[in-house]
């Protein structure tokens, strides 16, 4: 198939950067969104340009490195995937496709279509994980958690921290994935003893990274790969008011 | 708790609840229309002498003007200190962008809102201030005939109705973000949450409407 393709380039965090449209034939559509770039990688490469940067590892699905905004959708027109994991034959031959980096303040561009998203880490650095004197490995089961807890948790804990729900979010905002770590450990006996401690700092953080405020638009979930739910946002907001008004007791 | 992004939007949460509130009130008030000119002279009076002797004449009446100021206020400085950071939070634009999500009440919130407020201030000059271009000559003192005379005026029905569109949209997104801000919506409930959010905001527009086409259509006179 021919694909008409206009690529955001940018060649630093500096440049001001522009987008620029190149011509792609005999893309196969059982190749992926990233071997289609690749393809357009080589024959940059063969003109002697500057190849597109764009972040990918696992190429699985799993790692969530990969993150474009393609013709508006964070994604992809898939839901449920990864851009890793999408694949050409979703599209028709001839299609022009606009192929963007995320947009959002806490995630400046790197270089094209690569962006950092370390304001995530650094949320996580403020509660996403439980102090635990590490030693030998317990006993499997040694604390029962009710199957539906497990379950609730593990779609929480699904979160590859992608970006594409503050990269969709018409307010920018990275409440999603805070909701989603607060949300993982907040289901089992093992989160609750830094509970509240936990979504004053990872919210806070989320705030001072300059990333807008949820107003439950659903977007975030819509394009999410792992299609994590609008509760854990409920959730984190009762948790969040609970620990304001200091109403932790449960 | 005002600080945060989800302080603010507490306080969104809970000024709205009481403008909710109100708006019940203020429907049960003016579907008392419907009993006659008398019982609708009397209920309006009768909410200058709430709560007297114990509170004097006209004070409930101003407390709650007072409540539902500050909570207005509070509502539109909390959405307007959101809507900046959401506007900082993506100060470049995407070439193409296709909202995933969201239906037509949460994209008109802001300007929708901001309708709304627009809508009070001519509200107000109608009903309350008593700007003459707007409520007509009426009989001082009369209600009742107030209400009549004001709306046999077309551009305030049509401007009445409109606003109660924008009433319903309002509601339709602020009441189920309500649930959902202050952590009580679960997924559990969600169906029964938008249940009821659904019937508030076709019940208000349509409890509130009716008034001004009875009198449009001379039922009400």
């Amino acid at each position: 198939m021919k694909l008409h393709l206009r690529v955001w380039r940018q060649s630093s965090a500096e440049d001001r950067g522009r987008f620029e449209d190149y011509e792609l034939d005999d893309v196969s559509p059982d190749s992926s969104f990233l071997e289609m770039l690749d393809l357009l990688n080589e024959q940059l490469l063969e003109q002697r340009k500057m190849p597109v940067a764009f972040d990918h590892d696992c190429r699985e699905g799993i790692c969530g490195m990969c993150g474009l905004m393609i013709d508006g959708t964070a994604h992809g027109p898939v839901p449920g995937h990864t851009v890793c994991q999408l694949h050409m034959r979703h599209f028709k031959d001839g299609d022009r496709i606009v192929i963007e980096p995320w947009r959002v303040a806490a995630f400046p561009v790197v270089q094209d279509l690569v962006v950092d998203r370390g304001s995530f880490d650094r949320i996580l650095q403020r509660g996403g994980f439980i102090s635990f004197a590490t030693g030998t490995a317990p006993e499997a089961n040694s604390i029962l958690i009710p199957k539906d807890r497990v379950d609730t948790a593990m779609d929480a804990a699904t979160c590859i921290g992608c970006g594409a729900c503050a990269a969709a979010c018409p307010n920018g905002s990275a409440t999603l994935f805070t909701a989603a770590k607060i949300g993982h450990l907040g289901h089992l006996p093992q989160g609750q003893p830094e509970r509240y401690q936990r979504v004053m700092g990872m919210v806070g953080q989320m705030d001072a990274e300059g990333f807008g405020g949820c107003t439950n638009v659903g977007a975030c979930t819509s394009v999410c790969p792992k299609e994590i739910g609008q509760d854990f946002i409920s959730q984190m907001n009762r948790d969040y008011r609970r620990a304001v008004l200091g109403r932790t007791g449960d | 708790m005002w600080r945060s992004s989800i302080g603010k939007k507490i306080i969104m949460a809970g000024t709205g609840l009481i403008w909710i509130g109100y708006l019940l009130v203020h429907m049960y008030g003016n579907l008392k229309a419907f009993a006659g000119e008398e019982a609708f002279n009397h209920y309006a009076e009768s909410l200058r002498t709430l709560g007297e002797p114990m509170v004097g004449h006209g004070h409930a009446l101003m407390i709650a003007r007072i409540v539902l100021t500050l909570s207005l206020v509070a509502h539109v400085w909390a959405a307007m200190v959101l809507t900046r950071a959401a506007q900082q939070a993506r100060p470049t634009g995407y070439a193409r962008f296709r909202q995933a999500s969201g239906n037509y009440a949460t994209i008109t919130m802001r300007w929708g809102g901001l309708a709304l407020g627009l809508f009070i201030l001519y509200h107000l000059a109608h009903l309350t201030w008593n700007v003459p271009v707007l409520t007509g000559e009426y009989e001082p003192g009369n209600t009742f005939d107030k209400l009549v005379v004001g709306f046999t005026n077309p551009v305030n029905v049509v401007l009445y109705l409109l606003a109660l569109v924008a009433v319903g949209l309002h509601l339709w997104h602020g009441s189920a973000s309500f649930f959902q801000t202050m952590g009580w919506r679960t997924a559990a409930n969600r169906q029964q949450i938008r249940f009821l959010t659904g019937v508030l905001a076709v019940a208000i527009p349509v409890g509130f409407a009716v008034v001004p086409l009875a009198v449009a259509a001379g039922f009400v006179a």
